[in-house]
């Protein structure tokens, strides 16, 4: 065989093809044969797009524009600069670190007497109650009073409150006159600005997002490794069984699916709490005392086991669909060529199923990353996520603009693991089935 | 029998039996004696067993009685990986994740080979087959023959004595099959392995072996060289499987010298070779190869009536049908020579053979 033989018969086809002409081809009519195929393939495309549109129109409506705006909502936070013209006013013609000073606090109750009138006082204090916590209660009670306020004002209001004096307030005031703000992201890192404006931690009693985000993190990659080391060897098994007796499998495998998440969630809880199923038949065995009962559940050990449990099928799915497609010949040859069947496994058979582990880790601990239910029901204090603590700033504090910057930092988190991922691994590698 | 001539063998099956569901036997009782050095294609029909002993020689199956010896030693409890045979497979089960140079390197590497060493034996089995430009290309980047010879430089880079090949050619086409069928006999010439080899195509087992197993039903119907296979099948099975064969059905009538009398459908006698018929009464199969058929010509005790019922022309050659004995599939090859009377579809002419090359088989 000459070296000069290409491997491919295409290539020596198209090559010859290319060769006989010079230059751009053109049409029988003198027209570019790029324009003639985009005029023939336009009718194709458009009926393409036409046929996506809905799905599209759908995905834009309910997915795009509502993350949009939640994310707009972690650095977007008006409510303040809206309802306070005259402070905004004053803060914007004195530069930071002005002492406030007569014209300041005229322009406070100016703004004040503003809120009664439009009964905004609550949506403002909310906003600066973010920042420095026991602040609404100042404004709410402000306004009420605002109109009986008399010059001088500063007086008249430290008279009213103390706090009113207070460089910490003027200084959140100064930081939320502007409708746009990093501070809820500072936030969401356990960060604050000081006095001065430098970002420092918050104090130690306070921090609580990184530590969660960092159980997340860990509990994620726990559960996805757990997953793969349970579901391995069940679709391996699944694959190489004669269809019939692997189809009955497969519909055990997803029978959890067509079960409620609620109602899963719920016997983990009758079998793990302590009172429960297990401990009880551990003590009935006399393998523990009745004083010794373990702690399964309202700990990271609930979360854990009933995460595990519920994302199994969806590490099983993806291995399955991967090993179904490796040929038994492969390590067959790999045993006939000298190979034990570990070193068949490790050098044959595994890598062939790389791409459903990575699909099926990436998978799993997408899903646990974001999981909510499971972590909130059986996971007492020990065992919430990050997601438990955002749906309590959307459902329980309102801090909306809190839940958005948390939001967006685990999203960025798992972007980031998505593109190490496909460095690492590669993401063509993924086969989802 | 040519099995007695193999008296060392190097494979052997000794009354192997195979059973899947411990009801019905997919091999038979299995006696196969193969000489150090031999090319011994399985050859049969698919379900017939052929795959499943060549899977009990190379440890993928285990048998179910019965004894496999290599050289003398009992292997039946040998793990595949220490059995030391080369094997191709059907769809060349090339590792896709690996080069060309990984995959071969592969069976060097778990033997504890070192690198050098290694490298080099890679590039000399790679140059045997003629791909030594393909060192780093993945099994995919290849075509089906390319993937071919780098399965079969794969299975002889560790130097094995005994290789198995399972339908190696399967996947190819005809014209890269019968280029690949002489290297496959060339590489086997020169390097003095022995070779099992699997198939279904006749063809092909008569071009490249010592010696052919026809296999039916799990049992061995013929083991022969491939010219007696197709001169002188020994059964009716063989017959239809090898070659083109003209069938005539009729019963024992009796012996005459070392020729059997038999009646045949239409009531006439005909006389043929007595290979494997019973006694006078039985009913018996005639087996007749197209080419050892002539039409007019000098005539003989078997000359009969034939009307011509098609004509293919082949070329060098004329496929005639013809009514004989009431059998209206009787093949008849017609040299287009110079000098012979063209035929005509509906023409009454007679046909003649030798009794020697009737032979008169089991009924199927």
């Amino acid at each position: 065989m000459t070296k000069e033989l290409p491997a491919d018969p295409h290539v020596a086809v198209v090559a010859t093809a290319g060769g006989v002409e010079d230059g751009p081809l053109t049409m029988a009519d003198g027209t570019s044969l790029k324009s003639a195929m985009a005029r023939a393939q336009f009718r194709a495309r458009l009926r393409a797009f036409l046929l996506v549109l809905p799905l599209l129109a759908f995905v834009v409506i309910t997915f795009i524009m509502p993350i949009g705006e939640l994310l707009k909502r972690s650095v977007y936070s008006p409510n303040f600069h809206d309802n306070m013209p005259n402070l905004v006013a004053w803060f914007a013609k004195h530069p930071p670190g002005t002492e406030p000073d007569e014209s300041a606090y005229a322009a406070l109750v100016a703004d004040l007497r503003l809120l009664k009138k439009t009964k905004k006082a609550g949506l403002v204090g909310t906003r600066v109650n973010y920042e420095l916590p026991g602040s609404r209660s100042l404004f709410t009670k402000g306004a009420r009073k605002a109109k009986k306020l008399e010059p001088p004002y500063r007086e008249a209001l430290l008279k009213l409150d103390p706090k009113w004096g207070d460089p910490a307030l003027w200084q959140v005031m100064r930081a939320a006159a502007s409708p746009y703000t990093m501070n809820f992201y500072l936030a969401a890192l356990d960060l604050k600005r000081d006095p001065s404006g430098k970002i420092v931690p918050v104090e130690e009693n306070r921090r609580i997002y990184k530590m969660l985000f960092a159980r997340t993190l860990a509990l994620s990659l726990l559960i996805t490794f757990l997953t793969l080391i349970l579901a391995y060897p069940i679709a391996h098994l699944l694959a190489t069984l004669p269809l019939s007796k692997s189809n009955l499998l497969m519909i055990l495998v997803l029978l959890p699916f067509w079960t409620s998440l609620l109602v899963r969630t719920t016997s983990w809880m009758v079998l793990l709490q302590s009172q429960g199923v297990i401990n009880d038949a551990l003590v009935a065995l006399g393998i523990i005392g009745d004083d010794g009962r373990i702690q399964m559940m309202y700990n990271k050990t609930g979360t854990v086991i009933a995460m595990t449990h519920i994302l199994l099928p969806f590490m099983v799915l993806p291995l399955y669909s991967v090993m179904r497609t490796i040929n038994p010949s492969y390590v067959r040859a790999a045993r006939n060529l000298g190979a034990t069947s570990w070193t068949a496994f490790r050098r044959i058979y595994f890598p062939q199923t790389v791409p459903g582990i990575g699909a099926g880790a990436l998978l799993v601990f997408i899903l646990a990353v974001g999981y909510y239910i499971t972590p909130a029901l059986v996971g007492g204090s020990d065992g919430t996520l990050i997601s438990n603590l955002i749906a309590f700033h959307i459902q329980k504090s309102l801090n909306w603009s809190l839940a958005a910057a948390l939001a967006a930092l685990l999203l960025t988190g798992i972007l980031i693991l998505y593109w190490l991922y496909d460095k690492l691994v590669g993401i063509d590698n993924l086969k989802l089935g | 029998m040519v099995e007695e001539l193999v008296q060392d063998a190097f494979v052997e099956f000794d009354r192997v039996q195979k059973s899947y569901d411990g009801e019905t036997l997919v091999v038979k009782d299995l006696n196969l004696r193969i000489a150090k050095g031999e090319f011994v294609t399985m050859l049969g029909p698919s379900g017939s067993g052929k795959t499943t002993c060549l899977m009990m020689l190379a440890g993928f199956e285990t048998a179910t009685s019965g004894e496999i010896r290599l050289d003398g030693r009992p292997i039946n409890n040998i793990p595949p990986h220490k059995r030391g045979i080369g094997m191709v497979f059907q769809n060349y089960a090339l590792f896709p994740h690996m080069t060309v140079g990984e995959n071969l390197s592969f069976p060097l590497e778990v033997r504890g080979m070192g690198r050098e060493a290694r490298a080099e034996k890679v590039r000399a089995a790679l140059d045997m087959v003629q791909m030594g430009d393909f060192i780093n290309r993945r099994p995919a980047q290849l075509s089906g023959g390319q993937q071919q010879r780098i399965a079969l430089a794969r299975a002889l880079v560790f130097e094995p004595e005994l290789v198995l090949m399972d339908e190696p050619l399967g996947a190819l086409d005809k014209q890269l099959r019968e280029h690949m069928q002489f290297e496959i006999k060339h590489l086997h010439e020169r390097l003095g392995i022995t070779v099992v080899y699997v198939t279904h195509d006749q063809a092909e087992a008569l071009t490249m072996s010592d010696r052919v197993a026809v296999f039916n039903n799990g049992v061995i119907q013929q083991l022969a060289s491939p010219e007696d296979l197709y001169e002188r099948p020994e059964n009716s099975f063989v017959a239809q499987f090898i070659g083109e064969n003209n069938k005539l059905e009729g019963t024992v009538e009796g012996y005459e010298d070392d020729l059997v009398l038999v009646r045949l459908a239409d009531g006439a006698i005909t006389r043929a070779n007595p290979v494997k018929c019973g006694d006078p009464g039985s009913a018996t199969l005639i087996s007749i190869r197209p080419e050892r058929v002539w039409l007019e010509g000098e005539t003989n005790a078997n000359t009969t009536e034939a009307e011509v019922l098609e004509l293919i022309y082949l070329g060098d050659h004329l496929r005639c049908r013809l009514r004989v004995h009431g059998n209206e599939d009787f093949i008849v090859k017609v040299p287009n020579s110079a000098g012979h009377r063209p035929l005509v579809v509906g023409e009454r002419t007679r046909v003649s053979w030798n009794a020697q090359d009737a032979r008169a088989l089991d009924p199927l």
